[in-house]
């Protein structure tokens, strides 16, 4: 597909089952050879179209037999039935054989008023007494229709035909204005391409709610024979029609090209033509594509030339290029070959796999490359463990395990893709995974591990509570005499955090911080070994121990006393903002996602794949800029899935209350309150010590509060993946619902600046200037540097009745679930701005516990990761 | 009462409270314990096979049984009564050769219903009960030969457009209910639509499926979602599921259903599981606690019960949700909604 149109919705619909199209499919079915024709179904399915097109229409073939035996055999496939039909047939009896057979919703392709309006009527009727969608040709009684004229004519009277006279849904009409060949040298062809794209604009803005589609290879029909300047063609009128309202076409999508991809010479040329841009475009074009005369296109080239070498090279190049087309036929050609099945997996997929981890180690390799790696491994395992347990059945042997590990997110957190990529990671070096998933309490680790007769435990986790779980994990881990090696990663996780508090804790075993997934492999090899544990245990411990000294050793820097921090809070001399249109809270529903695409900062996404760089640069990169790509096309194929399908279904709370400031808290009309921190550090200029309380006025000022979220569906739609193997799929969308779930929040942002609080209406900012926040007003969240104390969110969510509202509720560790979701505070002050609140000292902790309704010691423990001094020091002091 | 004004009240009474839809027939019928010769009656005597087992035959050689259930459930506070014409079709009665005779077994069950419901004394809505038939459309029963089929569309929908034609005289509603292979039920739509074309007549229907087993799907492989894009061009006047499962696990499918579906929901899930001897032993308070809990989440218009279920079954369940609101219709927006096994969506 062509990058630049991804943000418009489209639906490929496999058209490999159609005899006029195939000709393998119509040998196939000449043939009667059903089986290997239903094989090609199942392909188009698996590779990813979303509706597959079956057509029949063959001169030797009795139309209505062949679908009608066709489609009755797809009944009883579930991988192919899963997907809708488009029953497409030039005969109204074989489409009428079609709608007998299908359960589902199907599509007829198609009807039109060339017979007049009462055939017309007569079909239409049909199609909705059996319950599907149809496709409308753009043909009337004087013909087809070629300008953009005829084309909206036609359609806007099939249009009102259909809605006014037979209640027909207009969202189920998909209208087809036919796509015609260009560049046949007639000129009176020139513009048919032009008239396509003016046509879909005229039908989506005049004839709501109905589709576009049509047959993408008709375009470059005079072009038969030169690949390379077809598949140009096609790139570029998608190009252009996509965003003129082409929604759905009959494509082979793995043939089509990325637009900025083309040659730029051969892309203008055929763009002058597509878009009729020059008298002379069809000559220029017909001398340019001389010169791919007779190519097949560069990339199958490369394929084949790999497929030459021996097979040991081939399931390498395989498993480094994450191609899954040809590793069972290959394994199997090493299975017959080796001794036992098992030799297999040992020789010829674990050198390459060590080859994948040698490249990942280097640098040279990423992380989405390495997760599609693992794809293909897990196919060739797939197909090798049948083999493996029926020998290990007749010889009674054990299964080979580099050794096992607990994996787990802690209690109380919901984020798991770092876990998950970890778990693909070492998986597929030969370890055995038990991923015991999100939220799990430590006596469930601990159990499983004990049960399982692991060999070490694996704590992740992304939210600052959940560091504080992971040191009772490494506590009872001591007390209960599990000695086991406990590794510790996450976004949060550090290691200083692990030096200071983890690993204290837990004096019996190694703990180590592991900073990324690459380095998993490494840390758990060594684990593995008594001697490199050894040593590995041994190093980890000085250097924690440096961390340790340098943290306690120095004095703590100064802070300054609250009191005086006060004196120093910030004052503005701008008015407040004016009070909000409502206040209470309102819900919304029924976003879309297009739109939403549209507010998404992809930089954080490349983050998780532990890709760095800023977007879009990071496609050029020279170090990742490949991984990049390959990963940003991969996303949008996803994301075309995701917006056609509308997989997620976000939804947002807001409210706004009249609330004013009070010393530290901000005081709400409904008798909640909500309470800030203040920094503590000495600042040399005249800067205040800022808390978020000081961007309230006194008395009559307004706060709002939100909460957005993606929704449930994508950790289900992820373990659906999952579960087929595709972990890397799953991944992806579980990453993209958190970008969805952040670009809620942008454009809930600005909706209340502009509109529902509206104290910036007439704001103009394109994307990149709201990724840099360049707007008035802050949507701090507790939990970050503003304000630190996530226990905050409980007012926030009581207030916004979230969990009613949208579906979204909080953790013991107040994380919210489902795990795609935001929330935060509104502040519309002008002067207001985001700053770290820093290290506090007891004095504010003590403060801030008697605001809170706390003890101290409850409030140290939520405020943990902020503390300006060790809570346990006095007691050792005392001590001591 | 005209069925207009009837189905305009009981309209008028949905939008407050949540209707009562009558228990199980076959439950209740079996507890008379009729012999073949009650079965055969004086009529058929002499009929060259064994008619036992055959419910609704009895609407001709019982029928005062028939009614008599009926009242009972009318008596319990049921709003809706289902005809005893599950299996009155030319494919149901094959199997007792009586297929000459369904479209008389079709007109004198409705009979029954429509007699007890005038005495009722206060609107009670009679459903032309259609069963799935015997015969799957989607599926082979000859595992060798997955492209053949027992039946043809327009077999069964001739057969489905023969019974609609006897019971329409004296309905209110067609009930197309315990639907385990959506084309059959889509042959049954098409053949009310013919009906409705060829007469000009407006019956609502209602339309209720089955998800037969924990794979939450129905017997033809299709989610509670791609099921309802399925037959949505029925523009049902309800929709829902029946059978096959007790409330507890039939909870999550229609709470799906319920999310999305443009119209009011209907459910009628078994009491409970089938214990070893195939008996159901859920006690009516058992199904009305959950029943009330689904009632309090807001997830159905209308609520009986299947297999099992006795009127004092539909008294418990009618007391448990009395006063309690019905759930709200949801406008989803419009899209392109299409289904194979599953469902799929493409925004306008």
């Amino acid at each position: 597909m062509t990058e630049n149109t991804a943000s418009q919705v489209f639906i490929n619909i496999g058209e490999r089952t159609n005899v006029t199209g195939s000709a393998k499919f119509r040998n196939l079915i000449k043939a009667g050879d059903y089986d290997t024709a239903l094989d090609v179904a199942r392909q188009q399915v698996e590779n990813g179209a979303q509706i597959i097109d079956v057509n029949m229409d063959e001169g030797m073939l009795d139309g209505v037999e062949a679908m009608t035996t066709f489609l009755n055999l797809i009944a009883a496939e579930p991988d192919i039935s899963r997907v809708p039909i488009m029953i497409d047939s030039s005969k109204w009896e074989v489409i009428e054989a079609g709608l007998k057979c299908v359960q589902g919703k199907a599509i007829v392709n198609s009807i039109s008023l060339k017979e007049g309006e009462e055939q017309f009527f007569e079909q239409a009727r049909k199609i909705q007494s059996y319950g599907a969608a149809t496709v409308v040709m753009a043909f009337d009684e004087e013909g087809q229709a070629d300008t953009a004229e005829r084309k909206i004519e036609i359609c806007t009277r099939a249009y009102k035909l259909l809605t006014e006279k037979l209640d027909f849904p207009p969202e189920d009409i998909v209208f087809d204005p036919n796509i015609f060949a260009v560049a046949t040298g007639i000129e009176e062809h020139n513009n048919y391409a032009v008239d396509f794209i003016e046509a879909c604009k005229a039908i989506r803005a005049n004839l709501p709610h109905c589709h576009i589609s049509g047959g993408l290879s008709n375009v470059s029909f005079s072009f038969r024979g030169n690949e390379i300047v077809r598949r140009a063609m096609h790139s570029v009128f998608l190009y252009h029609a996509i965003p003129a309202g082409l929604d759905m076409a009959i494509v082979n999508a793995g043939q089509l090209d990325i637009y900025d991809n083309i040659d730029p010479e051969l892309r203008e040329a055929v763009e002058d033509v597509i878009l009729n841009r020059r008298d002379d475009a069809t000559e220029r074009l017909l001398d340019l594509a001389e010169q791919y005369r007779g190519q097949k296109g560069e990339v199958k080239k490369k394929d084949m030339s790999w497929r030459e070498q021996p097979v040991e090279k081939r399931l390498e190049h395989a498993l480094v290029h994450g191609i899954t087309e040809f590793v069972v036929e290959d394994t199997e050609e090493c299975r017959q070959r080796a001794e036992r099945p098992l030799h297999v997996i040992e020789g010829p997929l674990m050198d390459g796999m060590n080859v994948v981890g040698d490249l990942f180690g280097a640098g040279k390799m990423f992380l989405p490359q390495v997760v599609k790696s693992a794809r293909v491994m897990k196919a060739a395992v797939a197909h090798l463990t049948p083999f493996i347990e029926e020998e290990q059945k007749e010889l009674g042997l054990d299964k080979v395990s580099n050794g096992k590990v607990v994996l787990a997110t802690v209690k109380g957190d919901v984020h798991d893709i770092g876990k998950n990529i970890v778990s693909v990671v070492l998986g597929c070096n030969g370890y055995d995974i038990i991923d015991l998933g999100v939220m799990v309490p430590a006596e469930k680790i601990l159990e499983t591990a004990i049960e399982e007769n692991a060999d070490m435990i694996g704590l992740s986790g992304l939210i600052t509570p959940s560091l504080d779980e992971m040191v009772f994990v490494a506590a009872e881990m001591q007390r209960q005499n599990i000695h086991l090696p406990l590794l510790i990663g996450g976004a949060t996780t550090s290691p200083a955090h692990t030096a200071v508090k983890i690993d204290p804790a837990f004096p019996a075993a190694p703990v180590i911080h592991v900073s990324d997934a690459s380095r998993a492999v490494g840390v758990v090899s060594a684990m593995m070994n008594s001697e490199e544990r050894e040593t590995m245990w041994g190093t980890t411990k000085a250097r924690y121990d440096r961390i340790r000294e340098s943290r306690s050793g120095g004095p703590p820097t100064p802070r300054l006393p609250i009191e005086e921090a006060r004196q120093k809070d910030f004052k503005s001399t701008e008015p407040s903002a004016p009070a909000p249109s409502f206040t209470g809270v309102k819900t919304f529903e029924d976003f879309d996602l297009n739109e939403l695409k549209e507010y998404i900062d992809w930089t954080p996404y490349f983050m998780s794949w532990d890709l760095a760089g800023r977007y879009p640069q990071i496609l050029e990169d020279e170090k990742v800029g490949e991984a990049a790509s390959d990963l940003w096309r991969d996303t949008q194929t996803m994301l075309q899935r995701l917006l056609g399908e509308a997989w997620f279904k976000p939804k947002a709370v807001i409210g706004f209350w009249g609330a004013e400031r009070t010393g530290d808290d901000i005081k709400l009309e409904t008798g909640d309150t909500l309470h800030t921190i203040r920094q503590q550090m000495v600042k040399n200029n005249e800067k205040p010590n800022f808390a978020l309380a000081d961007f309230l006025a006194e008395s009559d000022d307004h706060i709002g509060a939100f909460c957005v979220t993606a929704g449930p569906e994508a950790d289900e739609i992820s373990k659906k993946f999952k579960e087929d193997g595709d972990d890397y799929s799953g991944i992806m969308v579980q990453a993209l619902a958190d970008r969805f779930a952040e670009a809620m929040a942008e454009y809930m942002h600005e909706k209340v600046r502009k509109e529902l609080w509206g104290y910036a209406s007439d704001e103009t900012l394109e994307n990149d200037e709201l990724i840099k926040e360049k707007y008035q007003g802050i949507r701090p969240a507790p939990g970050y540097p503003a304000q630190p104390d996530h226990t905050e969110k409980e007012t926030i969510f009581k207030l916004l009745d979230a969990e009613k509202n949208i579906g979204v509720s909080l953790t013991t560790s107040f994380a919210m679930s489902p795990a795609p979701s935001v929330s935060g505070l509104y502040f519309a002050h002008p002067d207001s701005a985001y700053f770290a609140v820093g290290r506090i000292e007891r004095d504010q902790v003590e403060d801030y516990a008697r605001r809170k309704g706390w003890d101290t010691r409850t409030a140290e423990r939520w405020l943990a990761p902020i503390l300006n001094y060790d809570p346990f020091a006095v007691s050792t002091d005392e001590a001591a | 009462m005209s069925r207009q004004d009837l189905i305009s009240q009981l309209e008028t009474k949905a939008k407050e409270e949540i209707l009562i839809l009558d228990g199980a027939m076959g439950t209740m019928l079996q507890k008379y314990d009729f012999s073949e010769e009650q079965f055969r009656g004086d009529r058929f005597v002499d009929w060259e096979s064994p008619v036992k087992g055959n419910n609704d035959l009895l609407n001709l050689t019982q029928p005062d049984a028939v009614t008599k259930v009926h009242e009972q459930f009318i008596e319990a506070g049921a709003d809706l009564i289902e005809t005893n014409t599950f299996s009155a079709t030319v494919i149901g009665q094959a199997d007792y050769n009586m297929q000459d005779l369904a479209p008389e077994i079709a007109e004198e069950g409705v009979k029954c219903a429509r007699k007890a419901a005038d005495k009722a004394g206060r609107p009670v809505g009679v459903l032309g009960a259609i069963g799935p038939t015997n015969k799957t459309l989607s599926l082979s029963p000859d595992v060798n030969n997955p492209g053949y089929r027992e039946v043809t569309f327009d077999d069964v929908r001739e057969a489905y457009l023969q019974q609609a034609k006897a019971m329409a005289p004296h309905i209110d509603f067609f009930l197309i209910e315990t639907i385990f292979d959506t084309l059959n039920a889509k042959a049954a739509i098409k053949a009310l639509m013919d009906l409705r074309a060829e007469t000009g007549e407006e019956i609502p229907v209602i339309i209720s499926g089955t998800i037969t087993d924990a794979s939450g799907r129905t017997l033809s492989g299709q989610t509670a979602e791609a099921f309802w894009y399925s037959i949505r061009h029925a523009k049902p006047w309800a929709v829902g599921l029946n059978c096959a499962l007790g409330a507890k696990m039939m909870r999550p499918h229609i709470a799906a259903i319920s999310k999305i579906a443009d119209t009011r929901v209907i459910s009628y899930p078994n009491a409970g599981l089938p214990n070893e001897f195939g008996e159901y032993d859920e006690l009516p308070e058992q199904t009305a606690s959950q029943l009330e809990e689904w009632a309090k989440s807001g997830l159905v218009n209308i609520l009986g019960g299947c297999c099992g279920t006795t009127p004092p079954h539909i008294a418990a369940i009618a007391k448990a949700v009395k006063g309690k609101p019905p759930r709200q219709i949801p406008e989803p927006p419009r899209a392109m909604r299409l289904s194979g096994l599953e469902p799929f969506q493409l925004a306008s």
